[in-house]
């Protein structure tokens, strides 16, 4: 098929991981083999770092300590607001404090698993292994984790483990482990080793003699557009959920760096693969503007169930028990209502689809505590979710002590991102990307309490000791601010925001994204055809036209424009949701979140092809009209055997 | 429902601000004061005015991005943040003041959102502790009284969103403070910089136009998470200690 699609491009692998040595210690023969930069040149080198969530945070902090100059950049109001923080249930670390069998071994293998071997096996075993730092590194800063009476660390189930490994803070973990690194960060800023750079958002790449060197940006309070220079450049700007419109993401959440970057070169790697969250609060009507995640770590003690009979509309406590349907536990008894997240989104969708769901519209299920109260009580439970409980009340106005929440997937991460190297590199020479901005470590589908482990992995321990492999080369010429480079790139970023203002037409930007995210969803989300994705990529373009030539932007571009600033946001959203849909289409398989309903078991379960499609694929940018170039790399597995995810 | 709403309207910091009046109808009570807002922005972009500037970002009260004065009050009739606010919290035909923080400490930059950097200054000044990354022992290797955990938790929980400085009459930053100085002076981990953090933290809020702390308690009143005023308690425990110790700052 898909001929008109893509165009094949030359094969990519990682040349990174010394693949000589056993898979355990691959990570320390990398830091070992990888040159590095003495003290009194780092003071000489400057990184630029966009982003302040685990990842960008805790590079920033990290990189700073270790001497470097570092540039932060982030568009909130302060560098504490990252979507990072929003995070709720906890993080994953192989230390095996409750003696339950866990290892970094089993992490490792428990991941690549749930990723539906779809992720590289050399870095998801590196993330095993530091995901144990990650919690010393924590607990010294005074990340306040959920303790037992004897004072040591307390943990909690997630989903796809049948191990005790996720550390938590009550339900606001991100929240505690994103002020630590915060807090790192400003002791940093303090320090006179971080210059910082508030509410400025990158626009562009500048890449000079094939390496990046710098970022065109805006400041959002004056809108003056200018350059920054340094001798390597760090993206750490998180995912792009927000494609959808309506997502668990932050309203801010886009894709415009990573996307930018992309286009001056870097491949975009899997755009497909999105994690559609099985526990969030169903949409209430037009004028919804996001939508609330309620924590994984619910599933841990709450019953997901729907009536057994279609369109049966009695309040859930007048359904009696043998009128119930709990199909997590029905289908899968050995994970019950803790499967992975791709599964318990998609039997939602079934069992609505079926005509069982509850609520308004019917696009809801149960999540009963009922069972739970009874056994623990009530102040147990509080003591557990009691803010989870209190965000569901306030937000749909119902009490869930007394009747189970509803409850229904959206669309909640990006397991997609730039391509990277094992030294978390992209094909940019000098450009790094890290967290979920990257593509690395989650394969098809990430496992709960992975995000946190994977961004702080990245940004305090990894990013750090690759980067020097690439600095000590350094510090490189310096560019100077007439360089053509520079010019074109300023020039670029000032005509879009001029185009912008002067269209003046009869659409809000609001109502484009909202449209693209209707489209996305319904072709590109939980259940992917090829008749839709077609559907989609016709329609897609149209609204690319429409968008640049009947789209209405307030204000000017001299003062704080919110407005302005969506703009081009939803820009770069209706490029990349074509490269999903191109992405999605190419592969036909099912794999993770990536459900194709062409390729199922006659149990309706994800029906991978491995001989087709074990590969990442990395897409190369081409301008507008001109099919994207696909460049594949190959996934092999030496230490877990390629099986068909099973959790009966 | 329909609403009637007055709003702080102030292009920059340099020119005057005013209040004007906007109508709304068709507002459902299960939007979120934000959606209110948003739809109220969709149509004065499509009528070709100015949309109202507000900050906000993670619509899910955790993020502390938002802030606003609702009637006076700081987030509103609710003790939350303004995005967790919902329109059932109000009455068709109601009238509602909307304003942006106002304090010293917080210039507006735009209508209703302000510059709450001062608060980043504070944390720099010394609420963290120092443990650069790779120096840490194992986790286990200090056991933490479940009880200092959880005090510590909950002072850590403030979300920096200036509720506490907006509904101050002196506009004081005092309960911010004292959350970070309780939820790290709370850890055996904090204890090697407890004093001289409390001492700079503090000349650090001083520095900033922030105005005194006189034990009012609208901070706590407002405080989205519920931060205690006991935490103020300790953190004049602390100072009074650390000052009497000497723990001057270094400069």
């Amino acid at each position: 098929m898909a001929l008109e699609l893509f165009l094949e491009g030359d094969p990519i692998a990682d040349t990174k991981a010394p693949t000589d040595v056993p898979i355990g210690e691959r990570w320390s023969e990398r830091k070992f083999r990888g040159k590095l930069v003495n003290p009194a040149n780092r003071r000489k080198m400057t990184i630029i770092v966009v982003g302040t969530g685990l990842a960008g945070g805790a590079a920033a902090a990290t990189l700073a300590e270790a001497g470097y100059k570092v540039k932060s950049f982030w568009f909130q109001d302060s560098p504490r607001r990252a979507h990072s923080i929003a995070a709720q249930g906890g993080i994953n670390a192989a230390k095996n404090y409750r003696n339950d069998g866990d290892s970094v071994h089993r992490l490792f293998y428990d991941t690549v698993k749930g990723g539906d071997f779809r992720s590289r096996e050399d870095n998801v075993h590196r993330l095993a292994e530091i995901s144990t730092q990650i919690i010393d590194q924590c607990v010294a800063q005074g990340v306040p984790f959920a303790r037992e009476y004897g004072g040591l660390l307390d943990n909690r189930s997630f989903g796809g483990a049948q191990v005790s490994r996720t550390f938590y803070a009550r339900g606001q973990t991100g929240q505690q482990l994103l002020i630590g690194a915060y807090q790192a960060f400003e002791r940093q800023v303090a320090a006179g080793n971080i210059e910082t750079h508030s509410r400025t958002e990158m626009l562009d790449l500048v890449v000079v003699d094939g390496k990046a060197r710098g970022i065109v940006v805006r400041d959002l309070v004056t809108g003056e557009v200018t350059t920054h220079v340094a001798d390597v450049v760090v993206l750490g700007t998180g995912g792009y959920s927000n494609v959808y419109y309506l997502s668990t993401n932050a309203k801010g959440s886009n894709t415009t760096a990573i996307w930018r970057a992309h286009k001056r070169g870097a491949y975009f790697a899997n755009p497909c693969y999105t994690q559609i969250h099985p526990t969030c609060i169903p949409v209430s009507g037009d004028y919804q503007s996001k939508l609330t995640l309620m924590s994984e770590s619910l599933r841990n003690d709450g019953r997901v169930w729907v009536p057994k009979e279609r369109g049966d509309s009695r309040p859930p406590q007048d359904i009696p028990e043998d009128e119930r349907d709990y199909y997590l536990e029905r289908k899968y008894p050995a994970f019950g209502n803790l499967v992975p997240r791709d599964i318990a989104s998609r039997q939602a969708k079934n069992v609505c689809d079926e005509g069982r769901g509850v609520g308004p519209g019917g696009l809801g299920v149960y999540l009963d505590f009922a069972e739970a109260i009874q056994r623990l009580g009530r102040k147990a439970v509080e003591a557990k979710y009691g803010n989870l409980f209190d965000m569901y009340a306030r937000i749909t106005g119902e009490d869930p002590y007394s009747a189970p929440m509803r409850i229904y997937p959206a669309v909640h991460y990006t397991m997609g991102g730039l391509w990277v190297d094992y030294d978390l590199q992209s094909t940019i020479p000098g450009l790094f990307v890290i967290g979920e901005a990257n593509f690395s470590d989650h394969g098809a589908n990430r496992l709960g309490a992975s995000a946190l482990m994977q961004g702080l992995s990245d940004g305090y321990f990894v990013l750090p000791n690759t980067i020097t492999d690439y600095l000590s080369a350094g510090p490189f010429e310096k560019v100077p601010a007439d360089h053509p480079a520079i010019v074109e790139a300023e020039a670029g970023v000032k005509a879009q925001v001029e185009k912008f203002l002067s269209i003046n037409g009869t659409r809000t930007v609001a109502s484009f994204h909202r449209e693209l995210g209707r489209l996305v969803w319904d072709y590109c989300g939980m259940e992917r055809t090829a008749e839709g994705l077609r559907k989609a990529l016709d329609r897609i373009p149209e609204l690319r036209k429409e968008f640049w030539t009947n789209v209405k932007v307030a204000g000017d571009a001299h003062t704080f424009n919110q407005n302005l600033e969506h703009a081009a946001r939803v820009a770069d959203f209706i490029e990349l949701a074509e490269l999903m849909c191109i992405d999605a289409l190419h592969r036909e398989e099912s794999c993770g979140g990536h459900f194709r309903a062409e390729s199922q078991t006659p149990e309706g379960e994800a029906l991978r092809n491995d001989e087709e499609f074990a590969y990442v694929a990395a897409w190369g940018w081409t301008p507008e009209g001109e099919p994207p170039v696909l460049h594949r790399e190959a996934l092999e597995y030496e230490y877990v055997h390629l099986a068909q995810r099973s959790y009966k | 429902m329909q609403l009637t709403l007055r709003v702080w309207r102030q292009p920059s910091p340099q020119v005057k601000g005013k209040m004007a009046n906007y109508h709304l109808t068709d507002v459902s009570e299960d939007m979120s004061f934000l959606e209110m807002l948003d739809v109220l922005n969709e149509q004065l972009i499509l009528d070709g005015e100015d949309p109202i500037a507000f900050d906000h970002d993670c619509r899910e009260g955790i993020c502390g991005s938002c802030g606003l004065m609702i009637n006076g009050i700081a987030h509103g009739p609710e003790q939350t943040t303004t995005c967790q606010l919902h329109m059932r919290s109000f009455s068709d035909g109601d009238t509602i003041d909307i304003e942006p923080w106002r304090s010293g400490g917080f210039p507006v930059v735009k209508d209703l959102v302000v510059d709450r950097s001062a608060f980043d200054r504070i944390i720099s000044a010394g609420g963290f502790i120092s443990a650069p990354t790779g120096t840490a022992p194992d986790a286990h290797a200090t056991p933490v009284p479940k009880v200092d955990a959880d005090a510590a938790f909950d002072a850590a929980t403030c979300i920096g969103c200036g509720a506490c400085v907006a509904a101050c009459p002196n506009g004081s930053a005092m309960l911010f403070t004292a959350a970070k100085v309780t939820h790290l002076g709370l850890l055996p981990q904090g204890q090697p910089e407890r004093d001289s953090r409390v001492v700079k933290m503090v000349a650090q809020q001083d520095a900033e136009d922030f105005g005194g702390c006189t034990n009012i308690g609208e901070c706590s009143a407002v405080c989205p998470k519920g931060i205690s005023m006991e935490t103020i308690s300790r953190l004049n425990h602390d100072l009074l200690g650390a000052l009497r110790a000497n723990a001057v700052p270094a400069s």
